[in-house]
């Protein structure tokens, strides 16, 4: 349960009033007097020290109202009256419980997060579905070409997995990947670059949409369902080698029916490895609703011998207390788990579907007006005094910005050079030649 | 004098010693000592960890190799024959080899495939089909085959040693023959270059009233070139022959020099004529300088173009014998 804050907020909704608040406040403040210092336990507003805060809070508040009335005044002001010191710094929050396969115990249903956390997972999430937006366009305008499978919807899958992982920990996932190409290091840049097919991508361009790779995260992959047995033998890596890293092995509702996947399974569990198997259920394989295609569309628990559990997918502090409970049960040599993780694409299966022809319009309406991740992390930390309006608005001014920046790079980078057409087929390898369209045509490639 | 079969174990053994990341997986390669006792007594030396008996999991178990390549391991991954690769083969060609050109150097993928290829004996023909040129012809794969005892070391050792996905195509009615091996072999740093054809048999003198030819082949055929070679001897037909050793790349310098000195070629092998390794070396030595020293068209010498068949008389027919490669030297001699 969360605490409320005990002083008002006043909100009068109006366009340009940002430059009025910043007269009045200033620049960012960040001071923490000990009255708002957490000791592990909610914030009461109505505690220590709020006297004194409560009466410079009202007459900052008419200072500011006195200086709107002297603007032209149209019919909305936006204000939210408090420094940053008012904030909750973190609250707690009941998130769904989640079905279990095979386990004594589930992920807790009281979580903390903190002010810190939440800001961050709103920025990762808003960059990232910015950045598949900013994919559609430009796939749109003929900039990016092929395939182009879009994310938007599914946020919370990556950004509370990474939330709950290290750094060190291993991921693989399909070929919808951009979101998981960022969070695991990438940059927006890099991204974009690589869908318009730039020598700045993060694969030099010779890859594409799902072959984007990075330290600790093996793609991007394009054949359905090959990356789990990839995953496992990552895992087994890890196992290997003995330094408590896991795999974080992702697929999809469509893939789920690959014979491949059972073998891995079997493997996985034969052999403990360490690897959280994640099936991002988001209804349809393409344009085939998961009744249609799956006998059981229990997912979570198709691994019968290894346990499992199915998670709200579209909530990030659900997605992250799962992976916590799964990456505990990995890290202690139980050997592998399953996590279905409840989830929703905005967009069609790819940029050449349109998502409508296999689900109604309204369903992707209803699902973006009732559980959209952003939309609800934004509500959930704004009603629990954790950030202003104004606060998460600069975020998506910033990410905005910053997804603009990227665009600009990637359509005026220059593409691959010609002379680089046949490199890195070996690594570490001398210098080969490579025989062209022609035998007169003698290309070389280096490693 | 070691069997292919010894070699194959002493090159694993050693390259397990010298190197912490080299682990061998496949189906009965641990406590059953090997399908073909290719790996005898190496699990009871190196235990679980290192060497994995696997559940008849192929797809999975190829998948599942290639990661632990990707993540800092050096798999020798078995098939118990590559017919049985072939469910695994989009692992092989798409996890593996593709791999390091998409990620454009970024994601290397150090692995061996390894195991039986072609014919044996009375398997019939889902046991019995010769997969070089279907390797062969994929880029960011190395495939190489070898016959003798040293060129089943010496390409193994290069094979774990290389940091990008190697293709070993053995043959089973090799494994139990011997070969005379070098005092540098026995090395244990003893490595063949992959891409590197040996001449086993040199023309040494070419008159120009002398009838000479080059006969190229890989494996098992490479002793029926032998055989032929030393029946051909006694009829005054010299032969060259020479021993591909790696498939991809293909030694086409090695072939263009002793065409260009012979001035007859005669490919050998066991798969079928369509699009095979002869039909591939025919097309490159018509574009390369040995072209213009044909005396005669280049002739293959192929298994029979059918899926194998059981009974005795009629398998003896459906693979190259010593008498079907006399019999093309001669046509290809005009002799």
């Amino acid at each position: 349960m969360c605490d409320r804050a005990t002083f008002i907020t006043i909100i009068i909704i109006k366009r340009g009033a940002v430059a009025g608040f910043r007269a009045v406040f200033g620049g960012r403040e960040e001071e923490e007097g000990p009255d708002v210092e957490s000791q592990g336990r909610t914030e009461r507003r109505s505690d220590t020290g709020q006297g004194a805060t409560s009466e410079k809070m009202l007459t900052n508040i008419s200072n500011l109202l006195r200086a709107c009335a002297h603007r032209h005044v149209s019919t909305e002001t936006v204000v939210s009256a408090r420094t940053y010191a008012d904030f909750t710094t973190q609250a707690t929050f009941e998130i769904k419980k989640c079905d279990v396969h095979k386990l004594d115990e589930a992920p807790a249903t009281q979580v903390v997060m903190t002010r810190d956390e939440g800001l961050q997972y709103y920025r990762v999430m808003q960059l990232m579905r910015r950045m598949e937006l900013k994919a559609d366009q430009l796939y749109k305008q003929k900039i990016i070409r092929g395939f182009c499978h879009l994310y938007d919807g599914q946020e919370a899958c990556a950004v509370g997995i990474e939330a709950a992982i290290n750094p060190t920990d291993h991921l693989i996932t399909s070929y919808r990947a951009h979101g998981y190409t960022y969070t695991r290091g990438g940059t927006v840049k890099e991204i974009l670059a690589e869908l318009t097919g730039r020598r700045g991508g993060i694969a030099k361009g010779k890859g594409g949409s799902m072959h984007m790779y990075c330290k600790n995260f093996y793609g991007g992959n394009g054949i359905v369902g090959a990356q789990v047995p990839l995953g496992a033998g990552v895992a087994l890596a890890c196992k290997y080698q003995g330094k408590n890293e896991l795999c974080v092995c992702l697929y999809g509702d469509g893939a789920a029916n690959q014979g491949q996947i059972f073998e891995t399974y079997n493997m996985a569990a034969l052999w403990k490895l360490p690897v959280i198997f994640i099936c991002e259920n988001n209804r349809y394989g393409m344009g085939t609703s998961v009744e249609r295609a799956a006998a059981s569309t229990d997912y979570y628990k198709r691994g019968e011998f290894i346990p499992g559990l199915r998670v709200d997918g579209m909530d990030v502090l659900c997605v992250r207390e799962a992976t916590r409970f799964a990456a505990d049960h990995c890290r202690s040599g139980k050997g592998p788990i399953i996590m279905e993780l409840q989830t929703y694409r905005y967009h069609g299966h790819s940029m050449s579907d349109p998502g409508i022809s296999y689900r109604t319009r309204e369903e992707v309406q209803e699902v973006r007006s009732k559980s959209d991740p952003i939309s609800n992390l934004k509500d959930r930390m704004l009603s629990n005094n954790m950030a202003s309006v104004e606060e998460l608005k600069e975020i998506d001014v910033d990410v905005r910005k910053e997804i603009e920046d990227a665009a600009q790079f990637a359509t005026t980078d220059p593409e691959p050079p010609l002379e680089e057409l046949c490199n890195h087929i070996f690594s570490n390898n001398p210098e080969v030649a490579v025989r062209g369209t022609n035998p007169w045509s003698k290309l070389k490639s280096v490693s | 004098q070691v069997t292919v079969r010894d070699a194959i174990n002493q090159a694993i053994d050693e390259e397990m010693t010298r190197d912490e990341r080299v682990y061998l997986l496949g189906e009965e390669v641990a406590q059953y000592d090997g399908a073909y006792k290719v790996s005898r007594g190496l699990w009871k030396k190196y235990g679980d960890k290192r060497i994995m008996d696997t559940p008849i999991s192929e797809m999975g178990f190829t998948g599942i190799a290639v990661g632990s390549a990707m993540a800092g391991l050096r798999p020798i991954c078995e098939f118990m024959t590559f017919n049985f690769a072939m469910q695994a083969i989009d692992h092989i060609i798409n996890s593996a080899a593709k791999t390091c050109y998409m990620s454009a150097g970024l994601q290397p993928v150090p692995i061996v495939f390894r195991g039986p290829n072609g014919a044996a004996m009375g398997v019939a023909a889902q046991h019995s089909q010769c997969f070089a040129s279907w390797y062969a012809h994929c880029p960011g794969l190395k495939v190489v085959s070898p016959w003798s005892s040293e060129d089943a070391k010496g390409l193994l050792k290069a094979a774990v040693r290389d940091d990008n996905p190697v293709v070993v195509l053995e043959n089973e009615l090799l494994y139990g023959v011997s070969f005379e091996m070098s005092e540098e072999s026995q090395s244990k740093d003893f490595v063949l270059p992959i891409g590197k054809a040996k001449v086993e048999r040199q023309v040494l003198l070419v008159t120009a009233s002398g009838s000479h030819i080059t006969l190229v082949s890989f494996s098992r055929d490479v002793g029926n070139c032998m055989d032929a070679a030393a029946v051909l001897a006694k009829e005054g037909i010299d032969c060259e022959v020479i021993n591909l050793r790696t498939i991809r790349p293909l030694d086409v310098e090695c072939i263009q020099t002793s065409v260009m000195k012979t001035n007859h070629l005669v490919t050998v092998e066991g798969g079928w004529p369509q699009s095979g390794v002869g039909a591939e070396i025919c097309a490159k030595i018509m574009e390369g300088p040995a072209f213009n020293y044909l005396d005669s068209p280049v002739t293959r010498v192929t298994g029979v173009d059918i899926p194998m068949p059981y009974a005795k008389i009629l398998e003896e027919h459906t693979m190259p014998q010593i008498k079907d490669i006399i019999f093309a030297v001669k046509k290809t001699l005009n002799v």
